[in-house]
């Protein structure tokens, strides 16, 4: 089990929690099969330790951390955050970490940092995803994702390292990663060893495979639809069977409008979407 | 076994083996079984089986001539209206489950959506098929029976195109459909190169 604190109200949704069996084993995570079920099963024995997580680029300080590091650098507190994956399915998950702002501090971005880089670790042999195209569905490995300095640096971004009180299962990104609640889930990256703060905006995995589908900002937005289905609403997993399924309408930034919507003002989210 | 007891049989196991999969897929449906998602499991599970009864549909002609055995000609329609089954299905959950009841977003996304258009249309062209399956119509049809029903390529090209602009990344599963499809097509050159004229 892991130690931490409960975060802030401001950082704790109300809505009723996806069940855990459910958080992980519905995922998509390539590396380890492109079907839902698939990473529960082909990460059961994914090893972390060792890991090592290196940020550089644009800092002052270059940082390496270790598997250890991780949960022991920083003060873990326990989020409530909706997750809103671009499919149109949704989840309320317990996250334990840390804002990803506290990282960046330690390493001390120069001013010329404008965008942060992330990627997953590539090991066919441990992510059979990325050496069997049929498994992995033939995407371009490393995934690669990336936000603006700004976006990186919002109190809303963490990093995480656990779910429901323990530490993160392979299926759900272990050791460490990225969560962005107001942006569709495929932002929020897994497994990351490389964070980089560089000066021009990195390039993002589903942007380079379908760029008139998945922009880079991939912002929650129930007004600009995916060109193959309606993001108005969204189907909220909880728990109970086909009957229980439910509904509800989309939330602009998925409901962190009033913390995010500023980062974006003056930009036309039809275009960067 | 004479003629019809092979059809008999024949016929019963296609309907245990179309029907258990069905009454499966919604008992563990409704009981939270089919992990967390179950919306997307039946819509998949559904429009998969659709294509694959298509598919078996139309291996029965080249099979009962190939091996000489005409009598498995009755269950050909059977098998179709199975896919015709599992197709209404696959716009029932789609309907039901995932838009829940969403008319108007229904209407919205059958329109602007091309891989749900050439679905819808597929379906409407299979209701046809089915409607007129039946003995009593086919011979009040006459040759327009035929002409209608060579339609059932076209709604085979078009589940495999609805398949594969439905799915995210991983075409390699469409991809093995459409080989399948192309198979079964080429078998019928003779018969294509008979109703499409201008190919000569």
């Amino acid at each position: 089990a892991l130690e931490y604190q409960k975060a802030a109200a401001e950082f704790t949704a109300t809505d009723k929690l996806t069940p855990e069996d459910k958080v992980t084993h519905h995922n998509n995570f390539y590396e380890f099969g492109a079907q839902k079920s698939q990473p529960a099963e082909y990460a059961r024995n994914f090893k972390v330790d060792p890991w090592y997580l290196k940020v550089d680029g644009q800092v002052n300080n270059n940082l390496l951390l270790d598997n250890d590091d991780l949960f022991k650098q920083f003060d873990l507190e326990e989020r409530i955050y909706r997750l809103r994956c671009v499919e149109a399915w949704s989840m309320v998950i317990p996250w334990v970490g840390f804002p990803l702002a506290s990282l960046l501090k330690k390493a001390d971005p120069k001013s010329s940092a404008k965008y942060v880089a992330f990627e997953t670790l590539y090991d066919p042999k441990r992510m059979p995803g990325q050496s069997n195209r049929f498994l992995g569905g033939g995407i371009d490995y490393p995934y690669v994702e990336g936000l603006r300095m700004d976006e990186a640096m919002h109190p809303l971004t963490m990093l995480a390292v656990g779910l429901y009180g323990k530490a993160l299962p392979g299926q759900n990104g272990a050791p460490v990663r990225l969560v962005v609640p107001w942006k569709y889930g495929f932002k929020s990256i897994k497994s990351i060893v490389s964070i980089k703060l560089t000066t021009t905006e990195p390039p993002t995995t589903w942007n380079k495979l379908a760029p008139q589908e998945y922009g880079f900002y991939a912002n929650v937005n129930p007004k600009v639809d995916h060109p193959r289905w309606s993001q108005a609403s969204e189907r909220r997993i909880t728990t109970g069977g086909l009957f229980a399924s439910n509904r509800i309408a989309t939330l602009p930034f998925n409901g962190y409008a009033d913390e995010v919507a500023s980062l974006y003002k003056d930009m036309d989210l039809t275009r960067y979407y | 076994m004479t003629q019809n007891q092979k059809v008999f049989t024949l016929k019963t196991f296609i309907h245990l083996a179309a029907l258990t999969p069905v009454i499966w897929l919604y008992l563990s449906a409704f009981s939270d079984g089919l992990g967390a998602d179950p919306v997307q499991y039946v819509i998949h599970f559904t429009g998969k089986g659709a294509l694959n009864l298509l598919l078996i549909t139309l291996c029965v002609s080249p099979l009962a001539q190939k091996f000489k055995q005409g009598w498995l000609m009755q269950v050909r329609r059977l098998l179709g209206l199975y896919s015709f089954f599992y197709a209404v299905l696959h716009l029932a959950n789609f309907i039901l489950f995932d838009l829940q009841n969403n008319w108007s977003l229904f209407i919205n996304e059958v329109i602007k959506r091309p891989y749900i258009t050439i679905g819808m249309v597929a379906l409407l062209l299979l209701t046809a098929l089915s409607v007129t399956s039946f003995n009593a119509l086919r011979r009040k049809m006459g040759r327009n029976w035929q002409k209608l029903h060579n339609w059932v390529y076209v709604i085979l090209l078009l589940v495999c195109v609805h398949y594969i602009w439905s799915v995210k990344a991983n075409i390699s599963q469409p991809l093995i459909y459409f080989m399948l499809a192309f198979v079964l097509l080429a078998l019928r050159y003779k018969k294509f190169s008979r109703i499409l004229p201008s190919s000569r």
